[in-house]
């Protein structure tokens, strides 16, 4: 191993000291290329397709000189007349053949471009012939959105089907969910030991779809605190969220019949900030010793800290969230994790409402058929392998 | 009604805003644009309540002298003197203010938020810890998978095996990435249905209440 560093060194000196001489050889190799370059043929400007207008795409070939390695880049340059004042607007890299200008002063008026080919050297550039005139417009239809509405549109047909079956009362079965499962037990625990339950809609504002789903579950764990009349926390970092997790307890406390137990100060504001909301949860956790706590929405660094702390004092914990990364901490430092689409069947699952359960029978059948088409594909682009492009450009959307 | 008008003004804009992102026109990038900033004007309404709510959480607690109290009182405090530097510290003349307001920011708060952060890596270090340990066959395999990817990540990896980076750089490509996009799958799906229950008036609790 001694002998291994030095070498080891030796040969890292010896690599650097080569790959630095090429760079230096450069303005050698370059300079006859200065006055020969060869412009860009075929430059073409066109409509960029699928946006609000004030974009124009100029696509060209490349330089014959570029394979040789005698291109710095592209410069696009743009005029209102042929023969007018050319502007640069753009530059590329050796290896882009396109460029879109999107800041196009107006929409509907022609314009004209040149690509000016930079070579290595100082001097060595070349201007291309001008383009043909082009308008930039806005469109009123994203047609590369088509897969989107299409695979929307079927969604809502395979959910309204359910929401259907489910409301002529066939009975919809649902896979026991343990972490769901488990939020009656947690609820009665801490009833049992007389301490408070801790609910956290996350960290995220309300426009979060997991937030949302956050306080559709808060309502169902509020209704349960109600009737056995346990003391819940909920702190919140945001002020919308606040708002609104303070009006779903009010109501689900008044629907249990019991407004009177309803306490104001069960939901406050904690702060803005990401690291004193965390140590203000701490603080609450080491303090108040809460039997059970609920981490559930979307949660980012802090989730560790907030769980960890909470396994601490001895909590039983259930966290949800569909922030993928987050996800492992939360499996290791807590009883029961929802994991991704979890957190969105709970407040179904939780309710038992055939409504909402039509809805998860509709989600998992839209991932039945996902999966299906998964497999097609899969099959389709192993037997013709040309066929590969053509799939993934019918899923990318624009 | 209470309940109606709320429903109402959602399924309307779930419809428009659901056609509004197939058009990308400047009129309908405009309504979008509009509309996020209504949300910046509601939160700060929403703000207002969320300040008067700290404020009373704080008082409640010295007034009933609960547990750490004096903790409160830190905590109205720094609140007031925060906001009056923050205000003031802007006006002509009252610059010291605003230097006093930054120092406060930049020597107390900062600091104090990574602190905090830096909690993290001894928590991560306890949960890789506990997550480690091979009581099951999937544990084992976390294990291995999780040692393999450590060493992949680090030059001493490629010291022991040239292969160890590709290994571990496969592990996260195609086991790892296969079931992230499997949770992703089911995230979007889950997404979408939450939206459209709440569109359609299905979901209500976030109205307040049940159905």
């Amino acid at each position: 191993m001694r002998q291994k560093i030095p070498g080891l060194l030796l040969v890292l000196f010896w690599a650097s000291l080569c790959l630095a001489l090429p760079a230096q050889q450069i303005p050698v190799t370059a300079e006859p290329a200065a006055a020969a370059i060869a412009p860009v043929p075929e430059v073409k400007a066109g409509d960029t397709p699928n946006d609000g207008g004030n974009a124009i795409t100029v696509t060209w070939q490349a330089s014959p000189d570029e394979a040789r390695g005698l291109v710095e880049g592209y410069e696009v340059l743009r005029s209102e007349t042929v023969d007018g004042q050319y502007s640069k607007v753009g530059y590329v890299p050796y290896g882009f053949t396109s460029f879109d200008d999107q800041e196009v002063p107006k929409n509907a008026s022609d314009f004209f471009y040149q690509v000016k080919t930079v070579g290595r050297g100082a001097a060595a550039f070349t201007l291309s012939a001008v383009s043909n005139p082009a308008q930039a417009r806005e469109q009123w239809f994203n047609t590369a959105r088509v897969n989107a509405l299409i695979s929307c549109l079927l969604f809502t047909l395979i959910v309204v089907i359910f929401i259907s079956r489910a409301k002529r009362g066939q009975s919809l079965f649902i896979r026991r969910i343990a972490g769901l499962a488990a939020v009656e037990e947690a609820v009665g625990r801490a009833t049992e030991m007389g301490r408070p339950i801790l609910y956290v809609p996350g960290l995220s504002t309300i426009s979060d779809v997991a937030t949302i789903a956050a306080l559709n579950i808060l309502g169902q764990v509020a209704k349960k605190a109600a009737e056995y009349d346990t003391p819940l926390l909920v702190p919140n970092r945001d002020p919308v969220v606040f708002t609104v997790a303070q009006e779903i307890v009010k109501e689900a406390y008044a629907e249990v019949g019991r407004p009177d137990a309803y306490n104001h100060d069960s939901v406050f504001y904690l702060t803005d900030s990401q690291m004193g909301f965390a140590s203000g949860v701490d603080g609450i956790m080491t303090r108040e010793k809460p039997a059970t706590n609920f981490f559930l929405g979307m949660f980012w660094a802090e989730s560790l800290i907030l769980a960890e702390t909470g396994a601490s004092t001895g909590a039983i914990q259930i966290a949800g969230t569909d922030a993928i990364s987050q996800l492992p901490f939360f499996i290791t430092a807590c009883d029961y994790t929802l994991i991704g689409e979890e957190l969105y069947a709970a407040s179904a699952y939780l309710s038992k409402e055939p409504m909402l359960l039509g809805t998860m029978k509709g989600q998992d059948w839209s991932k039945a058929i996902i999966v299906l088409l998964l497999l097609a594909g899969l099959a389709t682009a192993l037997i013709a392998p040309g066929t590969r492009d053509f799939i993934l450009k019918i899923l990318k959307v624009g | 009604m209470k309940r109606q008008i709320p429903l109402i003004i959602v399924l309307t804009l779930g419809i428009v805003f659901f056609i509004q992102f197939f058009i990308p026109s400047q009129v309908s990038t405009n309504i979008y644009q509009t509309t996020l900033q209504w949300e910046i004007v509601i939160s700060a309404f929403a703000i207002v309540l969320a300040i008067g709510s700290l404020i009373n959480h704080h008082l409640l607690k010295i007034r009933r002298r609960k547990e750490h109290w004096w903790n409160s009182i830190v905590t109205l405090v720094a609140l007031v003197a925060m906001a009056l530097l923050g205000i003031f510290g802007r006006a002509k003349g009252m610059e010291s203010l605003g230097q006093l307001y930054r120092t406060l920011f930049l020597y107390v708060q900062a600091p104090m938020d990574s602190a905090m952060f830096s909690i993290l890596a001894f928590y991560m270090a306890s949960a890789a810890y506990r997550a480690f340990r091979a009581r099951s066959q999937e544990a084992a395999l976390l294990l291995i998978s999780g040692f393999i990817i450590m060493l992949g990540v680090v030059p001493f990896g490629s010291l022991i095996w040239s292969k160890i980076p590709d290994i571990a750089e496969w592990i996260m490509m195609v086991p790892n990435m296969a079931a992230k996009r499997g949770i992703l799958f089911g995230v979007g799906l889950g997404m979408t249905a939450t939206s459209l229950k709440i569109v359609l008036g299905i979901e209500r609790s976030w109205l307040g209440g049940g159905k």
